[in-house]
């Protein structure tokens, strides 16, 4: 009893009129049952970039997600123990407003244009841009960057410190926050990010 | 509407409202309703997506003059 030309189409035919059927659900089912996962490359190391790195990974750990990111270069300054003296720079930096975080409203509204050349000039200028951008953090409730990454830490997204970046700078593993998971290079986070939904450079 | 829990997030920006309901939820049983209050506009359409990608359920979101309301039920 042999299969004729005829058996064996018929049955191709059937079988993949079943895969049409049942293989939507099945994939929808998959979709449902995993969780969602985000990697994160931060690689800026200034109060202002120091927002969008734990703010997207504090919400994704609030939505459910698995998170991880990725400190490299510069942003490896966020994992150090202390970051309350993290500057922002209006220099080189034109779509920052420069407003006032005091004073009557017409005041505030008002976007000071300060030459680059004056900014760079004036002693203390940054100093002062930060000032005035944490107050005007405060004035908004916005978290700040210590407690965002707190935040983080306890929904358990993973810091991963770049090994390169610690030797490069001359840092020391004392001179971060003991949560640091691992430290390690490139070659460790490509796959993590390969498996991800979602992977992000900052 | 019946609550077990309130969080007073107004005053907050983005993330906090929703990382605080979320660590107030964690605390909570299995159906028991949050209620959450907060000025952030942009909160009611992130905790209608927080709710959504979480399970839990938004029995309710309401806007008060410049305040919103929020009746989340845990899964």
């Amino acid at each position: 009893m042999g299969d004729t030309p005829q058996d064996i189409t018929a049955l191709d035919a059937l079988i993949k009129q079943r895969i049409d059927e049942i293989l939507p659900q099945k994939l929808e089912e998959l979709k449902a049952g995993k969780t969602p996962s985000m990697t994160i490359i931060a690689t800026r190391g200034t109060l202002d970039w120091a927002y969008p790195p734990f703010i997207l990974a504090s919400t994704a750990a609030a939505l459910g997600w698995e998170v991880s990111i990725f400190f490299t270069f510069y942003g490896l300054t966020l994992l150090r123990k202390d970051v309350s003296d993290l500057k922002v720079s209006p220099l080189g930096n034109p779509a920052m407003p420069m407003k006032m975080p005091f004073g009557p409203g017409w005041f505030k509204s008002i976007n000071w244009n300060i030459p680059n050349i004056v900014q760079a000039g004036i002693p203390g200028f940054e100093s002062m841009a930060t000032l005035l951008m944490k107050q005007t953090i405060k004035n908004n409730g916005v978290a700040e960057i210590a407690e965002l990454r707190s935040l983080c830490v306890e929904a358990g997204v993973n810091m991963i410190g770049c090994q390169m970046t610690v030797d490069l700078f001359g840092f020391t593993r004392e001179d971060f926050i003991p949560e640091v998971k691992d430290y390690c290079g490139a070659a460790t986070f490509l796959p993590m990010a390969q498996q991800a939904d979602v992977s992000l450079f900052m | 509407m019946n609550f077990d829990k309130e969080l007073d997030a107004k005053g907050l920006n983005c993330p906090l409202p929703i990382l605080r309901a979320k660590k107030a939820l964690a605390e909570m049983g299995s159906g028991q309703v949050l209620r959450v209050l907060s000025t952030d506009p942009g909160s009611v359409k992130d905790f209608a997506a927080f709710a959504k990608q979480t399970g839990n359920e938004l029995l309710s979101s309401a806007e008060k003059g410049k305040e919103f309301e929020f009746y989340i039920k845990r899964k």
